[in-house]
């Protein structure tokens, strides 16, 4: 991998079990997609690396080309994409979250 | 530049023959969009390869000249 941005992307979804690439902050989401992906993950309690593509342009772009994918937000558990918005709240209703998370044995939030 | 309900539809029609796909406009405004998509090749693969497939038929206007679409895909 040489492009530094794929570098920076998959150094952060290496080094957390779980990130949410969004707009805005997990305190403050600025797109009605990622509100929703928060509010998920809230539920399924747990720890989260939110990475605010709206502070870095480089991020913004690089991360669509790296998960070839188009839209944000994007989550990343155990460095493996899961999906946008779309797809967390199906695999939520379904309870597939619940059971990818457990069985990644990801750590509840504090 | 927003892209209208029938744009999408004929690009994911030409995209995946035998589709059927359903489009709300979600605001009124023609640009925030909930497609329902129901296709023969989606059978057998995952949630994220299904949106793929639908992303790619929209041709790089997805999160471009088509801003919201909330995307439900189904196998038929």
């Amino acid at each position: 991998m040489t492009n530094p941005v794929h570098e920076r992307i998959a150094d952060l979804v290496n080094s957390n079990d779980v990130v949410l690439f969004m707009k805005g902050t997990p305190f403050f989401p600025q797109c009605g997609f990622s509100s929703t992906a928060i509010a998920i993950l809230e539920r399924l309690n747990v720890a989260f690396e939110g990475v605010d593509v709206l502070a870095d342009q480089e991020i913004r772009q690089g991360i669509k080309e790296y998960s070839d994918w188009p839209t944000i937000p994007q989550l990343y558990i155990k460095g493996e994409f899961v999906g946008g918005s779309d797809i967390m709240m199906e695999m939520f209703q379904a309870g597939e979250l619940h059971t990818l998370v457990a069985e990644a044995g990801i750590k509840p939030a504090a | 530049m927003p892209m209208a309900a029938a744009d999408i539809e004929a690009a994911i029609l030409a995209a995946l023959p035998g589709a059927t796909v359903e489009i709300t406009d979600l605001a009124g405004d023609g640009d925030h969009y909930a497609a329902v998509v129901t296709a023969p090749q989606f059978t057998g693969l995952s949630r994220v390869a299904q949106q793929r497939l639908v992303y790619n038929a929209l041709g790089g206007r997805m999160g471009g000249a088509l801003h919201a679409l909330k995307l439900t895909t189904v196998a038929a």
